[in-house]
This record gives C-alpha cells, structure tokens and sequence, in this order.
C-alpha cells in the first residue's frame, strides 16, 4: 500500500491530483468520463462577485503543444455560484476548492466573506494572474506590493485555507511567492497561463478578439516546473504544481520539482480521462520504486 | 445524455473527392443514441496536432453500431485523418452536443453551405416520417465543390447553388430562388456569414429556423468555454453544450 493523502498545511487531500481552474467547469461536466470522488481535488471555473459575460468570440488558438486562451473569467458571480451551483457541489466526496478572482481589493473582499460561509469548501484559490482581463486580476499578480495588498485584505476575512495562484509574467516570481507567503497564503499554486498570441498571415489579423491571451499545454511545462523548483527553494508553504502535466511522468517531474500537490489543465481538452489516469500513475511509479508515501518523493529532485 | 469517450475502429474509409472523405466509426458494446446535428471530438495522434478536432455526425446506423463523418482534409489535423486505414482506430469523444430538433412539418428547407452539407444528411433521414416536403438547397463556389447531393434522391428535392453558374443557379444559396416558397420551417449548417444571412431571411419571414454553429473549441464538453455564441440577452453560451444548433431567434446576429 502507498499513500497518496496529502496534507497541504492543514488542507486534506486525498490524493495530490486536482482539476485546474478553466478546465475543471464545476466538476460534474466530467461525471460522463470519470468518477469525481476519485479526484484530490477540483479547482472549479473562477469566480468573481458579479456576473461577467468574458470576451468576445474567438477566445481561442491551437499553438505548437499548447494552446492559447482569452476566456476572460465567464461566470456567473457569486452569488449565482452559491444558489445554483453549490449545492450540487456537496454530493460530491472531493475537496473543492473556489477560484476566486476580481478586478479591485474591495471586490476579492467581498467575494472571499461570502466563500468563507461556505461550509463545503474548505479552501479557495485566489488568481491573482488571470491575464485575460483587462481591468485587473494579474495587475495585482505582477507586483509584490499588489499580492501583499490582496492577500493581506482577503487574510483578514477569510479564514479557511487560502490558496494564492500565481503568475509567471513576472520578473521574478520568487519575490511574489515570498509577499504572498509574508501575508499569510497558506499555500502557492502556480503557473498560471504565460501571456501569448497568435496571428493569422492569411488575414493579417490577430486570432484571439482580445489580441493576446494566455498559453497553456506542454509548451510551458519547461518554465512551470523552474518556477516551482526556484519558488520551493524559497518559501516554508505548500505548493501546488501546474503547467503542461499531460501524464504521469509530467506529474512525478513536479513533486521532485518540490510540488506537493499538481493540477491537470489543458491536458483534460486532450482526454477528459486523464486526471483519474495519472492518479492511478504516480501509484504505480511510487510501488515500482519502493516508496510508501507521496511524500518522500516530494522536493526529492537530485542535483548532486 | 451520456458521453463516452472511447476508441472506435474505422469500418470504411470512402473517398468523395480530392480533399472530402468519410469515415465510417463502429463502437462494440453500448451505443448512444445520436440525434442529427450532434458532433464528435476526435484525437488526432501526430505530433504536430495537439487538440482534438470536431466534425458533425454526416450518418448513424444504431443496428450497425456505426456513424459516419464527413471530413474535409484542409490542415495538418484532416490530412491525418484521411491516411488513417480501415481497421485502424480513432480515440473519439461523442455524442456530443444538443442536434437539430425533429418536428413534423408541411414542408421543410435544409440549407447547406459547401461542407455545411454534412449535418443534414442524417438530418433528412430523420425527418422523412416525419416531414411531407423536404428541400435541399446546397451552394458552393463551383460544381466540384458540389458534394454528396446524390444521397438525398428520394429524401428531398435538391436545389443548388454556384457562384460561377457551373451548376444550377448563379450566386449563394441566400438569392436562390426556392427562398420565395413558404417553408414551415429551415435548418442550417455552413460558414458564418451564410448562416447569418438566413437567419435574417427566416427571422424577417417569421419562420422558425435552427442553425448549427461552426465555432472553435477546445474541450467539446462545456469546460474551456472557447466555443461561446452571444444569445440576444448578451450572454455568452457554449456552442458545443448548449448548441451547436440553436434557435436563430435566440442568438444575437
């Protein structure tokens, strides 16, 4: 027997496998392909306190191994989640996590006091990095003074486990991670999506309606995996690891990176399956090589 | 409706012309129901394609076990696709989306758009109990682009569009002249601007009319939320969940 639970500074998992943000929907999209229960966790669609519409079609471009997206945080608002949504959610054995967003502290506030009532979701994941909104999100992701400002206003009225997302459009994502600790985020996942975009030649036009967006897929792994490597190094925290994981071997290169926990994205587009394929994955790897625990593999990355 | 992702073995792979081929899938075990106008996300397995691709469901034979999708074979995805073999099989999400709805009617017009034919053959199938008078209007550049026409002999009455007058009226299936009878009711596939152009037609005319869109999309289940159409109440919705065939009255043109 292995174990696979995981305890991210005081947030239980049962496994470290939990569908990202933008791709998980609210989770039950994907009770046609697998069973739910059998997640670590599901980060659902990213909330904010009032309805947002999202950008114009097109919001999306196939890139070499990735993808880029403009979605622009579509939802419903909070309080919609919390009437319409919520409920459904509570069936489910996983632990689900919000991800919140907004565009001022005051609306990250206000938003996080409502998420703090809500009994079934122990934890939510605060984007500081969304980079397909105009009028803020990754605008307090890029400074250190923005993270510590955000983090320290929801600190206050949020008392559950704060996840704080980061961005990679930084110049130095460790110094962010270090503001975001200072102020009291119980743990870090990171990337988010790199800033990108794409150009038709034939039309001489941008493809995405907001000319840029973000890139996720394989294509970012490589600089996912040195911001989680560099930003472990550096801060007491957990971290939850995202960028590129397609598959098992991808998820095995994050804990040794000093992931505690990983989070599959665009890899879901690719095979809606593949979240319960890499749990079962990292138990195999972890029997074959004669560990016990997730843990003694985490941060275990040779460099001697 | 269940969706199953699932591989499914090529049964007959059938050249239409230089760049159209079919693909005839079978799936052992249970099969879905499939309604005309829903689609399917297939994986491509070439390392220079990396999401999956859509196609709409141009036939489905429940005996059989088997449907078939009409593909055009334009980027590195298609080209893939058409060197496939028989025997060979496809990692395919489906039954994907909500299909065109089946009403008996009087008489009925089915408005294809080049490719855009590819829906309706399944469509008119369908809707052969259940429609008196079914019609065919088909437009394409040129008389080779004209495709499969021939499938729907005594299905409906065909009628045909070409911008080079090669092939029955001159100029886009919106000025053919059966526009001027009075239809219970159309159905459309095709490019964007064709599909709008009817929209309007049927909207001004008072006829009910379902269009099915062609928009890009990443996940096919209502997760990436890439594929949106805008609704007349400016809400933003997915093509592949709640379409791709929506009522034009709904959307916002």
């Amino acid at each position: 027997m292995v174990n696979l639970a995981i305890n991210l500074n005081g947030l239980i998992l049962k496994n470290p496998v939990i569908l990202a943000s933008g791709t998980a929907g609210y989770g039950y999209e994907y009770d046609d392909f697998i069973d739910v229960n059998q997640l670590g966790g599901v980060s659902v669609k990213g909330t904010t306190l009032h309805n947002r519409a999202g950008n114009a079609y097109p919001r999306m471009a196939e890139t070499p191994k990735g993808m880029l997206n403009a979605v622009g945080l579509q939802n419903k608002g909070i309080d919609y989640f919390i009437e319409n949504i919520y409920p459904r959610l509570q069936e489910y054995d996983t632990t689900m996590i919000l991800n919140a967003s907004g565009s001022t502290i005051d609306d990250y506030v206000a938003l996080c006091e409502k998420a703090n009532e809500l009994e079934h979701i122990p934890a939510i994941e605060l984007n500081v990095s969304c980079p397909n909104v105009k009028e803020g999100g990754m605008a307090f992701g890029v400074s250190c003074a923005g993270v510590s400002e955000v983090v320290k206003e929801v600190r206050k009225v949020y008392h559950k486990h704060l996840m704080v997302k980061l961005s990679p459009n930084v110049t130095d994502i460790v110094e962010i991670a270090k503001a975001a600790e200072a102020e009291g985020a119980d743990s870090l996942s990171l990337i988010n999506t790199l800033l990108g975009m794409a150009i038709n030649a034939e039309t001489q036009r941008p493809v995405l309606s907001t000319i840029t967006g973000g890139l996720s897929g394989p294509a970012i792994k490589p600089v996912a995996l040195r911001m989680v490597w560099q930003v472990s190094n550096a801060v007491n925290i957990p971290i939850v690891g995202m960028g590129g994981i397609m598959n098992t071997t991808d998820a095995i290169e994050f804990f040794l990176a000093g992931a505690s926990a990983i989070q599959i994205g665009t890899a879901n587009f690719i095979n809606p399956q593949v979240s319960i394929e890499i749990i079962n994955g990292i138990e195999d790897y972890l029997k074959k090589y004669n560990y016990t625990d997730i843990q003694q593999i985490i941060g275990k990355l040779k460099t001697t | 409706m269940t969706k199953t992702v699932a591989k499914l073995s090529i049964s007959e792979h059938k050249r239409v012309n230089d760049d159209h081929f079919i693909l005839t899938l079978k799936k052992d075990g249970v099969f879905p129901e499939i309604k005309p106008g829903q689609f399917v996300n297939v994986l491509v397995e070439d390392t220079d394609v990396f999401l999956r691709r859509p196609f709409s469901i141009h036939d489905a034979d429940t005996k059989q076990q088997s449907f078939s999708l009409l593909i055009k074979a334009v980027g590195k995805g298609t080209k893939s696709l058409q060197s496939k073999k028989v025997g060979d099989t496809l990692d395919v999400l489906f039954p994907l989306g909500n299909g065109y709805s089946l009403q008996e009617n009087n008489k009925v017009l089915l408005v294809g758009g080049g490719f855009g034919i590819a829906p309706l053959y399944y469509l008119a199938k369908q809707l052969k109990d259940k429609v008196e008078d079914i019609h065919l209007l088909v437009g394409a550049r040129s008389a080779k682009h004209i495709l499969l026409t021939e499938k729907f002999d005594g299905l409906a009455t065909v009628h045909i569009t070409t911008e080079d007058e090669s092939l029955g009226e001159k100029g886009y299936v919106t000025n053919h002249s059966i526009l001027e009878d009075d239809f219970d009711k159309i159905y459309t596939c095709g490019p964007h601007p064709m599909t709008k152009a009817l929209a309007l037609y049927a909207l001004n005319r008072e006829i009910s009319c379902e269009v099915s869109l062609e928009n890009m999309m990443a996940c096919g289940y209502g997760v990436c939320l890439c594929c949106v159409a805008e609704t007349k109440t400016h809400e933003n919705v997915t093509t592949c969940l709640q379409g791709p065939v929506f009522n034009a009255k709904e959307l916002q043109w």
